[in-house]
């Protein structure tokens, strides 16, 4: 790292002591034109990827799925079945990867980890009084450390989306702070063990303009989160490209500035691998290499991974098999 | 990394053939002193067909079956009946506009996704759209039964061969008129294709005549005393000259010459979107575009971001096959244009300009220029003043609203410029001032048949598209 970003890192580490530099530093962002990042998003969504491209694609791809389930319904056996899937994606073909990671209510958190431990594949949780974060702070913090207790190795946390859109920008600084104390302490403490990496939820649905998306991803790079992340999937809109767009800009920019990398998850509604394959595109373009790897870039989805498992079979066998060859969970 | 497996456009659904002659009263005839050039692909200098070159008396048969066709059929056929022709032709152009693509990515060298993405939607839209003028032409704001001109003499240019087609014929055939178009000499193909479309519509023998050659058929054409209108897209030198022929005649004349577009970014512009627009403004169709923002100007306190964004942008440029579906960037159309944009980005270089290309490969045959930008330009640098027509992007700074507005004016042309802020008024307070026929506001590039294009000063005269279109075309 430079000294200019050493500096600039420092500088903006104080951004959040105080209301109205965080204000003004957010306010003095550029501003996004939507047609031109709409267009843009379109643009990108043309290339063509096929044959080796689309191959090794699909393998990243399915490396990158946080593989989700957020149901009131959801019992053990349930959870414990899409663990094993997250393993072993495609019984039938030992050479395809596992996912990135999967991702549970804290309740559940207990019954992935007895099937995860050691396999590499990550365990998240949703925390902070998911989807809406409508609950005191102390209930947000106990949500987030309970889940971390039982295994959790990556939060998904909610912004208050009411103080950002009613402009107290320090009160949801303050909270992405206070979550990400609550992920651990960063040396691994007592335990040794390394602090959850935190997954800031944006719920750019709400949020409603680029200009929001791109303050509330400063706002979270800021504060402190690993990654920045679309959505909860719980409101009619979900991940866009274009939203994405605008979060890798994110990312990528303020990577220069500090020096410090920030992954990014869109989630919700994602469900083909064509899908799949524009956001990879958009990542290559946008940011470059260094975030194409699950460290960096991941996908909020369910029915996404039984999508490119039937066309990573396709691409292996050239024959297409429909979805009873494929587990349901 | 990720990298692109080829993906090309297979060129199975175009049916080249060896030859082609040329289009007169409905027919393919072959030339009267039998003369002939030969057609390559830019991106590998195959030759892709034999074209006959016309003479002057393939050039009189054409003008007299024109006449012919507007004196019995065309003139007097009642418009709706003329738009019945003329939707025809674009509902073909749509079905056929795969096929119509590939020609002219093969032909002219332009990547597939823009000739397919914005070149044959644009062409199919112009052809709907006129046809819905043409029985409608007594409300366009002409007065009351507005005539034809009679026969029209189109002399068009190599960039968007089929396009600029489409522009001309369209308006012109909605109003009334029957026409004779040349195409470029090194871009024919999708216009004797299109012959075939008019044949397939069966539109009336003589309607549409193409006879195609280079200068000298040109010249014979609009100083064709049988001529009422001749319309030109082209050089500036061109065009004064055939200014100069027709001048003491009773044809009337549009132009649309060449450009040297200010692209205006100001400090609180998106610059993400901003450099988007640069990028488009100057590498579309690898910058041979008579409106391309060529000189960006920037506002001094964030070029240097802007220009590291840029930079950043270009190296993501896929420059090469143009049938590929993921290039970005194609072939130079012909080996004259290299030259030229070799000669002016020397010049450029040599006038003390920095000039910055991003690191790419570029094919062994065929003609191919890396995207360019120069820095530290100054207004009195050739690359700023001169037209390059290449992917060549000059870039000069100014510090106030006023030294934009004076910089971007400051050119013996004025056909577009772009203004990049987020600032309503001040899009507002420049377009007052920006003498350009077209000012596009965080956007460049972007066309509509809807929206009247042509130019001030040398970028020439008359407006095509809109309503305004309709004018050239009619006797007012």
């Amino acid at each position: 790292m430079t000294a200019t970003t050493t500096s600039a890192r420092s500088e903006l580490s104080e951004l959040g002591r105080s209301e109205t530099a965080l204000r003004t530093f957010l306010h003095g962002l550029p501003g996004v034109d939507q047609v031109g990042a709409e267009q843009r998003a379109a643009q990108l969504g043309t290339r063509s990827i096929k044959t080796t491209a689309k191959a090794q694609a699909i393998d990243l791809a399915i490396r990158m799925v946080d593989l989700t389930t957020l149901e009131g319904a959801d019992t053990p056996g349930k959870v414990r079945a899409l663990a094993a899937k997250a393993l072993r994606p495609d019984p039938a073909d030992p050479s395809c990867p596992h996912v990135g990671a999967v991702c549970v209510y804290p309740a559940m958190v207990p019954y992935v980890a007895e099937v995860l431990r050691g396999s590499g594949v990550h365990l998240a949780s949703v925390a902070t009084a998911f989807p809406s974060g409508q609950a005191s702070l102390e209930i947000k913090l106990a949500d987030t450390r309970a889940a971390v207790a039982a295994g959790a190795d990556e939060i998904d946390m909610v912004i208050n989306r009411g103080a950002f859109l009613a402009g107290r920008y320090k009160e949801v600084y303050d909270e992405i702070v206070a979550v990400k104390e609550a992920c651990g302490p960063a040396d691994g403490g007592r335990q040794g063990r390394p602090a959850a990496h935190l997954k800031v939820i944006l719920e750019t649905g709400e949020l409603a303009t680029y200009d929001n998306v791109r303050r509330a991803s400063w706002l979270a790079m800021l504060a402190g989160g690993d990654f920045i992340k679309t959505s909860t999937g719980k409101v009619p809109v979900a991940a866009t490209l274009p939203v994405t767009l605008v979060m890798l800009e994110a990312v990528r920019d303020f990577r220069e500035a500090t020096g410090r990398q920030v992954g990014v998850k869109p989630a919700g509604g994602i469900k083909t691998t064509k899908d799949a394959i524009k956001y990879l595109v958009m990542v290559n373009e946008t940011v470059g290499a260094d975030w194409l790897d699950p460290d960096w870039f991941r996908f909020g989805a369910s029915s996404l991974l039984n999508d490119l498992l039937m066309q990573r079979t396709k691409l292996t066998t050239g024959t297409y098999s429909g979805p009873d060859y494929f587990t349901l969970d | 990394m990720f990298e692109y497996a080829p993906a090309p456009e297979s060129r199975s659904v175009v049916d080249l053939k060896p030859s082609y002659g040329l289009f007169i009263d409905g027919a393919f005839v072959d030339p009267t002193d039998g003369g002939s050039f030969k057609s390559i692909n830019p991106a590998s200098e195959e030759v892709l067909a034999e074209i006959a070159e016309a003479g002057a008396q393939d050039v009189e048969r054409a003008v007299r079956a024109a006449r012919t066709a507007y004196d019995k059929v065309w003139g007097p056929m009642p418009g709706r009946d003329r738009a019945k022709y003329l939707f025809r032709i674009a509902r073909l152009i749509q079905e056929r506009s795969r096929e119509l693509a590939v020609l002219e990515s093969l032909d002219n060298g332009k990547p597939i996704r823009e000739s397919r993405d914005v070149d044959l939607p644009l062409v199919a839209a112009h052809f709907f759209y006129y046809a819905g003028w043409a029985d409608k032409l007594e409300h366009a704001g002409f007065g009351p039964n507005p005539r034809p001109i009679g026969v029209a003499a189109q002399v068009i240019p190599w960039n968007f061969p089929l396009l600029m087609l489409a522009w001309k014929i369209a308006p012109a055939l909605a109003a009334g008129n029957t026409v004779v178009l040349k195409p470029a000499e090194t871009t024919s193909l999708t216009a004797l294709l299109f012959a075939e479309i008019c044949q397939q519509a069966e539109l009336p023998t003589g309607v549409v005549n193409i006879v195609t050659g280079a200068g000298d058929t040109g010249r014979a054409l609009v100083e064709h005393p049988g001529v009422d209108k001749v319309a030109f897209t082209g050089s500036t030198e061109v065009g004064r000259a055939i200014a100069r022929s027709v001048a003491g005649t009773r044809k009337k004349l549009t132009l649309e010459l060449g450009g040297k577009a200010a692209n205006i970014v100001f400090d609180d512009a998106p610059i993400d979107q901003a450099v988007e627009g640069i990028v488009n403004g100057i590498f579309f169709n690898q910058g041979h575009v008579c409106c391309a923002g060529s000189r960006l100007l920037v506002q001094e306190n964030v070029a240097d971001r802007v220009l590291e964004s840029l930079k950043r942008r270009m190296a993501q440029l896929r420059v090469g096959d143009p049938l590929d579906k993921n290039t970005d960037v194609g072939a130079i159309n012909s080996a004259a244009q290299l030259e030229r944009i070799r000669e002016l980005s020397d010049a450029g270089s040599a006038e003390g300009a920095e000039r910055w290309s991003p690191p790419c490969e570029l094919p062994d045959r065929g003609f191919w220029f890396a995207p360019t930008i120069f820095t530290g330009v100054t207004q009195a640098h050739r690359i700023a003043r001169e037209e390059i027509f290449g992917p060549v992007l000059s870039v000069l700074t100014f510090r106030t609203p006023a030294e934009a507005v004076e910089k971007a004016n400051n050119t013996p042309f004025g056909l577009s410029a772009g203004i990049w802020t987020d600032k309503g008024s001040r899009i507002l307070w420049m377009a007052d001032r920006l003498r350009a026929g077209v000012v596009w506001a965080n956007t460049f590039n972007k066309f509509d048949p809807t929206s009247p294009f042509g130019g001030y000063k040398e970028s020439g005269y008359g407006r095509e598209g809109g309503r305004h279109g309709l004018e050239g075309y009619l006797n007012v």
